[in-house]
C-alpha cells in the first residue's frame, strides 16, 4: 500500500497529492510518469510526476478528476492508501541548453510542464512561459512556474484572470512579436498539442509533446497506448511519452482517446448514483 | 494382461458443458476423480526404459509418479513430480503434453498415449488439497542474496531452487500481481489464479521475498542491485512487447493486440466491469488473427465476453496451427469459426475511427520455410472482406527493451532476445543469468522452467566457486 501524506483540493476537480511511493524517487527523471490504482478493483492509470522527493521517498501527482478513477482518488483523504504505484516509467525530457525555450501548459498539463520548466531553467536557458485555463477557479501553480520562468504568460479561457485566451494567441504574439524560440514544449489537452505543432511548424520551431494515450501496464506489454509518429506505429509508454509534435497523428490519439468513452460514462454514472444512494 | 493395456483408451478428461461453460469463465476441464486417475494409471506398462522421461523438459521421473498413482499414494506421487517441477498444478494444466512426454509414450503407436498430463494435474491438485501448507525441505542458510526479476514460470522456478539451497531470494515483479503470463496471459478457465497465488504462497512460506510494482531498468537498475548486495540476478523478464501485422489501419478503434486484450480480461478482470473498473470493448463480431494458443485463449475469452461470432484469422491450415488441439478443439466445441489459409491486407474503419471491416487475401501453402512449416503464398486475385466490431492480434511476442535498453552490458541476439548460455543461462554481463522467453523468444512454461531450473544451478555453482 502506499500512503497519501497530503491531499490538497487545488481547484474545481483537480487535486493534489503528495504520495509516499520510497522507490519511485530514486532514479526519477523530468517527463516520467507513474502508473496508480487506487484499490484490488481498480484501473491503472498513467499520472505525470510533478516532484519526486528523494529524500522523503514521495513523489507528488496533480490528479484531475474526470472519470471513476480519478472521482474516486479525488475521495481519499491525507492517511488514505491506495494499492498500486509504479515507476518512474517512460524516457525523461531531454533537457538542454538550447538558448530560448517556450513552455506551454494547458489545464492540468502546466503540472507537468512544470517540472521540466524548472530542468529547462536550470540548465541554463531563457525560459518563457505560457499557462492557459479555462477560469480563474482553474489556475495552478502560477507562482512556481513563475519562480523558473524569466517570462510568464497566464491566459483564461473567459478573461477572469490573467489574459483573456488561449496559449495559442499567446504563442502567436510571441511569433509576431518578432521573438527568438529555440524549443517549444507544449504538455496539455491533445487538441492544444495539436493546434500549438500546427502553429510551430510553420515557425519551423521544433516541438515537444507530452502524450496521454490511454495506458495499461506501461512496459510496452499491451500495446493500447500505440500513437502513430512520423508515419510509425510508437508506443507512447516505452517509446515516449514525449515525441516531436510535428510528426505526431493527434488526430488518431484524439479518437483512440475515445475507445472507452462509453464505459467510462457508464462507470463514472453508476458511481455517482451509487454515492447518492448513500 | 499387457496387450490389453496396450489397447485401452484413455480415460477422458471430464469437461464442463459447453452450453454452460461459453457463459462463465471457470476452468473448463474438471479434472480426474481418484476412480479415473486409478484407471488411467493402470494403463502404464512400465517400460523398462521409459521414453517418456525423455520427452520431458525438466525430466519428471514420470514411471515412478504413476507407480504411486497406481498404489493410491497421491501425495507422494506429487512430491516425485515436485523433485522436478515445483510448478505442476500449472504444468498439468498448459504443458503441451501430446508434444512431449505423452508424444514418447509406446502406448502412443496405438493412438492412446498414458494421460499424463491428467495424471500430474490430478496428484497435484490432491496434494494442494489434502497437505496445505507443506514446503519442501530446505538447505542451510548461505547467506548470499539472489534478486530475481519477474514472476512468471522462468522467475518463480528459479526462485524456489535458490530459496531450496538456501539462499536469500527476492523477486521483483513490474505488474501489481505475480505470476506473469500465468497471471496475465492465461485465462481462468484454462488456469485458475487461484493456483498461481497458491504456488506463490508456497514460495512465500519458503522465504523468498516478492516485492511487485517494481520495473528493474526503471524503478531500480540492475547495477543498483548489486549495490544492493545481491550477489546474482536472474532475468525471467518474458519477451512482452507485442508483434503487430504492420498492415494499414492496425491502429483503428477495436483493434487489439492479444497481450492487452487478454490482460485486460485476466489480471484487470475487465469481464466483471462496472464490478472491477477496466472495461473492455467486445462486439458482435470478433476476428482475432493468428494460430496458437494465444489465439485460442482470446477467441474463447471473446466467446464468454458474449460476442455473437468468433473467427480465428490464420494465413495456413489447421495442420500447421501452433496451438495445442485441445485448445483448437475447445474452441471449436465453442462455436469458434476457424477462417483458414487467409491473410489480413487491410483493416478499415468507421467516420469514428472503429475497425469495421477487415479485407483479407486467401492463401495457399508453397514450399516449406525455415520452420519446416510450409510457406503460406497469397492467391493472386482472391481478396475479400467481411465485416468485424472487434480485432484481436495474436501473432506473438518481440522482445521487451525496458530492462535491456538500461543494461547496455547484456549482450543481445539478432533477434533482439538476451544472448544467454543455453546451459547455464549465462549472460555476457557477470553475475546476470537469464532464461525463458527473453532468451528463446515466445515459447512454453515448462520451457521457461526448464531454464529456470538450469539457470538455479549455474547461479548455485557461481555463488560457490565465485568463478564466472
Amino acid at each position: 500500500m502506499y500512503k497519501i501524506l497530503k491531499k490538497e483540493k487545488i481547484g474545481p476537480n483537480l487535486n493534489k497529492f503528495v504520495i509516499e511511493a520510497p522507490l519511485v524517487p530514486r532514479n526519477y527523471q523530468p517527463g516520467q510518469f507513474v502508473i496508480l490504482k487506487v484499490n484490488e478493483v481498480g484501473e491503472r492509470i498513467p499520472i505525470t510526476i510533478a516532484e519526486a522527493d528523494k529524500d522523503k521517498g514521495t513523489i507528488t501527482v496533480f490528479v484531475q478528476e474526470v472519470g471513476k478513477t480519478t472521482y474516486k482518488l479525488g475521495e481519499l483523504k491525507a492517511g488514505d492508501s491506495i494499492s498500486d504505484v509504479v515507476g518512474p516509467l517512460g524516457h525523461p525530457a531531454k533537457i538542454d541548453k538550447v538558448g530560448t525555450v517556450v513552455t506551454i501548459g494547458g489545464g492540468v498539463g502546466t503540472a507537468i510542464v512544470y517540472p521540466e520548466t524548472k530542468a529547462f531553467k536550470e540548465a541554463g536557458n531563457y525560459v518563457i512561459s505560457i499557462i492557459g485555463f479555462r477560469n480563474k477557479e482553474h489556475v495552478i501553480l502560477e507562482e512556481e512556474m513563475r519562480k523558473y520562468s524569466d517570462e510568464l504568460y497566464v491566459l483564461t479561457d473567459d478573461g477572469s484572470y490573467g489574459k483573456k485566451g488561449f496559449t495559442t494567441d499567446e504563442l502567436q504574439e510571441l511569433e509576431s512579436a518578432g521573438r527568438k524560440m529555440d524549443l517549444v514544449i507544449a504538455i496539455g489537452p491533445a487538441i492544444m498539442m495539436k493546434k500549438i505543432s500546427e502553429m510551430t511548424k510553420g515557425y519551423n520551431v521544433k516541438t515537444i509533446v507530452s502524450l496521454n494515450s490511454t495506458m495499461m501496464d506501461a512496459t510496452g506489454m499491451c500495446g493500447g497506448c500505440r500513437v502513430e509518429v512520423d508515419g510509425e506505429t510508437k508506443f507512447a509508454c516505452v517509446d515516449g511519452p514525449e515525441f516531436d509534435g510535428h510528426k505526431v497523428n493527434f488526430d488518431l490519439l484524439i479518437k483512440r482517446l475515445s475507445t472507452y468513452e462509453k464505459q467510462e460514462k457508464e462507470a463514472l454514472d453508476r458511481y455517482k448514483d451509487c454515492k447518492i444512494g448513500k | 494382461m499387457s496387450d490389453k493395456k496396450r489397447e485401452a483408451p484413455r480415460e477422458p478428461m471430464p469437461k464442463q458443458k459447453v452450453e454452460e461453460r461459453v457463459k462463465n469463465f471457470y476452468e473448463v476441464a474438471l479434472g480426474y476423480t481418484e476412480e479415473q486417475a486409478k484407471k488411467e494409471a493402470a494403463r502404464c506398462i512400465e517400460c523398462p526404459k521409459p521414453l517418456c522421461v525423455r520427452g520431458c523438459p525438466v525430466d519428471i521421473n514420470i514411471p515412478e509418479f504413476i507407480r504411486l498413482v497406481v498404489e493410491g499414494k497421491y501425495t507422494e506421487a506429487a512430491s516425485k513430480i515436485k523433485e522436478d517441477d515445483i510448478l505442476p498444478r500449472m504444468t498439468g494444466r498448459v504443458c503441451p503434453q501430446e508434444d512431449q512426454c505423452e508424444a514418447q509414450c509406446v502406448l502412443g503407436l496405438k493412438g492412446n498415449p498414458i494421460a499424463i498430463g491428467r495424471l500430474e494435474r490430478f496428484v497435484s491438485d490432491y496434494e494442494a488439497v489434502n497437505s496445505k501448507g507443506q514446503i519442501p525441505a530446505l538447505q542451510a542458510k548461505k547467506n548470499k542474496k539472489v534478486a530475481v526479476v519477474g514472476s512468471g514460470p522462468a522467475g518463480l522456478t528459479v526462485a524456489a531452487d535458490c530459496a531450496r539451497m538456501g539462499y536469500e531470494v527476492k523477486i521483483f515483479e513490474a505488474l501489481h500481481k505475480p505470476g506473469g503470463v500465468l497471471a496475465y496471459g492465461i485465462p481462468e478457465f484454462r488456469l485458475p489464479k487461484e493456483i498461481v497465488e497458491s504456488e506463490v504462497e508456497t514460495l512465500e512460506k519458503m522465504g523468498v521475498e516478492l516485492e511487485c510494482n517494481v520495473i528493474i531498468g526503471k524503478t531500480i537498475t540492475v547495477k543498483q542491485l548489486f549495490e544492493e548486495g545481491y550477489a546474482a540476478i536472474f532475468l525471467g523478464v518474458g519477451a512482452g512487447l507485442p508483434r503487430f501485422l504492420g498492415v494499414k489501419g492496425e491502429n483503428l478503434l477495436g483493434i487489439y493486440s492479444a497481450n492487452e486484450f487478454l490482460t485486460r480480461v485476466n489480471l484487470m478482470k475487465a469481464y466483471k466491469f462496472p464490478e472491477y473498473d477496466t472495461p473492455i470493448s467486445i462486439g458482435k463480431k470478433v476476428a482475432v488473427v493468428g494460430g496458437g494458443n494465444v489465439a485460442m485463449d482470446s477467441a474463447r475469452s471473446a466467446v464468454r465476453l458474449g460476442a455473437e461470432e468468433v473467427h480465428i484469422v490464420y494465413r495456413r491450415s489447421r495442420q500447421e496451427m501452433p496451438a495445442r488441439n485441445e485448445e483448437i478443439e475447445n474452441a471449436e466445441e465453442e462455436g469458434v469459426i476457424f477462417d483458414l489459409l487467409v491473410n489480413p491486407l487491410e483493416f478499415i474503419g468507421d467516420e469514428n475511427g472503429w475497425v469495421k471491416s477487415i479485407k483479407m487475401i486467401k492463401m495457399e501453402l508453397g514450399e516449406p520455410d525455415d520452420s519446416g512449416r510450409r510457406r503460406p503464398v497469397t492467391v493472386l486475385g482472391s481478396e475479400f472482406a467481411y465485416d468485424v466490431d472487434t480485432v484481436v492480434i495474436a501473432i506473438g511476442q518481440k522482445a521487451n527493451p525496458i530492462l535491456l535498453d538500461a543494461t547496455p552490458e547484456i549482450k543481445r541476439n539478432k533477434w533482439g532476445y538476451i544472448d544467454a548460455d543455453s546451459e547455464s543461462g549465462k549472460t555476457s554481463m557477470k553475475g546476470v543469468f537469464a532464461g525463458g522467453d527473453i532468451v528463446t523468444g515466445e515459447a512454453t512454461v515448462i520451457n521457461a522452467m526448464g531454464a529456470g531450473r538450469k539457470a538455479a544451478r549455474a547461479i548455485d555453482r557461481y555463488l560457490k566457486t565465485g568463478k564466472w
